[in-house]
């Protein structure tokens, strides 16, 4: 994972070289004087070589220093700071609808399997995983908001705002969940354990929702963490359609102007999201699946 | 083959078709501007109705699907062709060469694929198709090297690489002549099975304005550049998404009808 955040600083360091343009200039202004900026070039390290330049980078990015928008002359920081916790409530507003409905639709199918309705609802996230969000949409837009009239089209605020770019985002996770939930109910529908719940005379109900369950969360968790950048991915087309202002409609802007220190810094911050949410799964696997915990205390 | 796989493929010979032949078959010149039929519905003269410029979109849509396919066909190749070879030498060559390059691997498949073809198609500063390719195959060859390179640890030790080395052939001919043959059936079928995600990464690319530029039509971008007309002229914008979603449907099931045949495990 530290490989990870190095591997891709790197890459957006030698993006800044291989840009046109001074990024100490851009740090102090055009009207900076040369004593200045040759003052900030031996601090940053700038005149030395290639490699204490990357270290410099490094404690620069570490003390929250991402550079301004070449448009805005805002700081980065700042403004994904502003719209950081737009992206978070639309993330979480996904996986509330996308959860409960992957994993109820998944049972459904596990249990009803070979039939009709297993067919339909695995066809319909075949379909859920083949419609590029941007297109769905649109679509959930123009006939929630502008046909029905029940949500506003775009833009940032309460709940109402949140309910589409949410629904929008959640229709590729439902379609994964609903097949990593349908596989693996299936496959520990077979196990002994099962077998003894059912023997020891537990109501179905209770099998379900305590043995099966418990095991399906497992898989899930690793599909969460590993899916979670095609949910970013969503997020920057989401955002852009919706007017949601969080990173993802950020990083767009940023491309559409040639920000170069917005773009990089959302690439920097998007990994930074990735890695904590890989090591949130690896703690939650400690919770979930005592199997890892008993592995651990072995060592 | 599942029946739902070979419908699948039957139809996406026709697609494949339709876009080849898009110049003989296509009502329209895709870039003819028509102020006077301008925002046109769908009707018998152009059945998919006109842009905001006139344009018959069934034409667009026709020639949009010669580029979009074309792209996600090439990048997969290109992914292949590079995850091919990487895998064959990080399998059979094993030790350090074979950590790191699992090591970079890991680290492409970790990170979002969309924003990490963002990243390169920035380095490439100028935006179109040949960029979408690059952008594409840079992401995607990580998965096939994944794949080749498991597979080549399954063979390398099998009686006839091991004659092959006895007479004395050099590693290069054991990897291209003895291996290589073995590994490119299920390069094939993966490169099958990725398409569909290939078409969706490509209209998604050209939907944020970095694939093929105006005027030359692609999906993606008819559906960005068209969105402001939803409310009033919902046409523009349905069936060039129309034309992604079924496209990227039939790869997908056709994908899964071969990974089901074949029975690779792979993350999608």
């Amino acid at each position: 994972m530290i490989l990870l955040l190095l591997g891709i600083t790197l890459l957006t360091f030698s993006l800044t070289k291989v840009l046109p343009g001074d990024p100490v200039q851009g740090l102090v202004g055009e009207r900076a004087q040369p004593e200045i900026i040759e003052k900030i070039r031996k601090e940053l390290g700038t005149d030395k070589d290639i490699v204490s330049q990357y270290t410099g980078y490094l404690k620069l990015l570490l003390t929250g220093e991402m550079g301004r928008s070449l448009y805005t002359n805002r700081r980065v920081l700042d403004d994904i700071l502003i719209k950081f916790p737009n992206t978070i409530k639309l993330a979480v507003g996904a996986m509330l609808i996308a959860i409960p409905l992957g994993i109820s639709l998944g049972f459904l199918a596990a249990y009803k399997r070979d039939t009709h309705i297993d067919r339909f609802i695995s066809s319909i996230s075949i379909i859920g995983i083949s419609v590029p969000v941007f297109w769905s949409g649109l679509l959930i837009m123009l006939f929630l908001s502008l046909k029905l009239k029940l949500f506003p089209p775009s833009g940032t605020g309460d709940i109402r705002f949140l309910i589409m770019p949410s629904l929008t985002l959640s229709l590729p996770a439902i379609a994964t969940f609903v097949r990593v939930t349908r596989t693996s109910v299936i496959e520990i529908a077979d196990m002994p354990f099962i077998n003894t719940a059912k023997a020891k005379g537990l109501s179905i109900f209770k099998i379900n929702s305590v043995h099966i369950l418990k095991n399906v969360l497992i898989p899930l968790v690793t599909v969460i963490g590993l899916d979670f950048g095609s949910y970013l991915n969503g997020a920057v087309l989401t955002e852009t359609i919706f007017g949601w202002d969080g990173i993802g409609r950020f990083t767009m802007e940023g491309i559409i102007k040639r920000d170069y220190p917005v773009i990089m810094g959302c690439i920097i911050i998007g990994t930074v999201v990735f890695v904590l949410i890989n090591l949130i799964v690896d703690i939650l696997y400690h919770y979930l699946d005592p199997r890892v915990r008993l592995y651990v205390s072995d060592r | 083959m599942s029946p739902t796989g070979k419908i699948a493929g039957f139809l996406i010979i026709i697609i494949s078709c339709l876009a080849i032949f898009s110049s003989l078959i296509s009502p329209y010149d895709p870039d003819r501007i028509d102020l006077d039929g301008i925002k046109q519905p769908p009707g018998i003269k152009h059945l998919f109705g006109t842009d905001n410029k006139g344009r018959d979109i069934l034409s667009r849509v026709l020639y949009g699907g010669r580029v979009s396919i074309s792209i996600a066909v090439i990048a997969a190749f290109i992914s292949m062709g590079i995850g091919l070879i990487i895998g064959l030498y990080a399998g059979y060559l094993g030790g350090w060469v074979d950590t790191s390059i699992i090591a970079i691997v890991d680290l492409i498949l970790a990170f979002p694929s969309l924003l990490l073809a963002i990243g390169v198609s920035i380095i490439f500063l100028s935006p179109g198709i040949y960029t979408v390719m690059i952008a594409i195959s840079f992401v995607g060859w990580a998965s096939f090297a994944r794949l080749i390179r498991g597979y080549v640890l399954t063979i390398k030790d099998a009686p006839y690489i091991e004659a092959a080395k006895a007479v004395g052939c050099s590693n290069t001919r054991i990897l291209f002549v003895h291996l290589m043959p073995q590994c490119l059936p299920i390069g094939l079928v993966m490169a099958g099975i990725k398409l569909g995600g290939y078409v969706l990464t490509e209209a998604s690319l050209s939907f944020l304005g970095l694939g093929a530029q105006p005027p030359m039509p692609t999906w993606g971008s008819m559906v960005s550049m068209n969105r402001v007309y939803i409310a009033s002229e919902p046409w523009m914008v349905l069936f060039p998404g129309l034309a992604i979603a079924v496209t990227a449907l039939c790869f997908n099931l056709l994908g899964d009808a071969l990974r089901d045949k074949y029975g690779l495990k792979t993350k999608m």
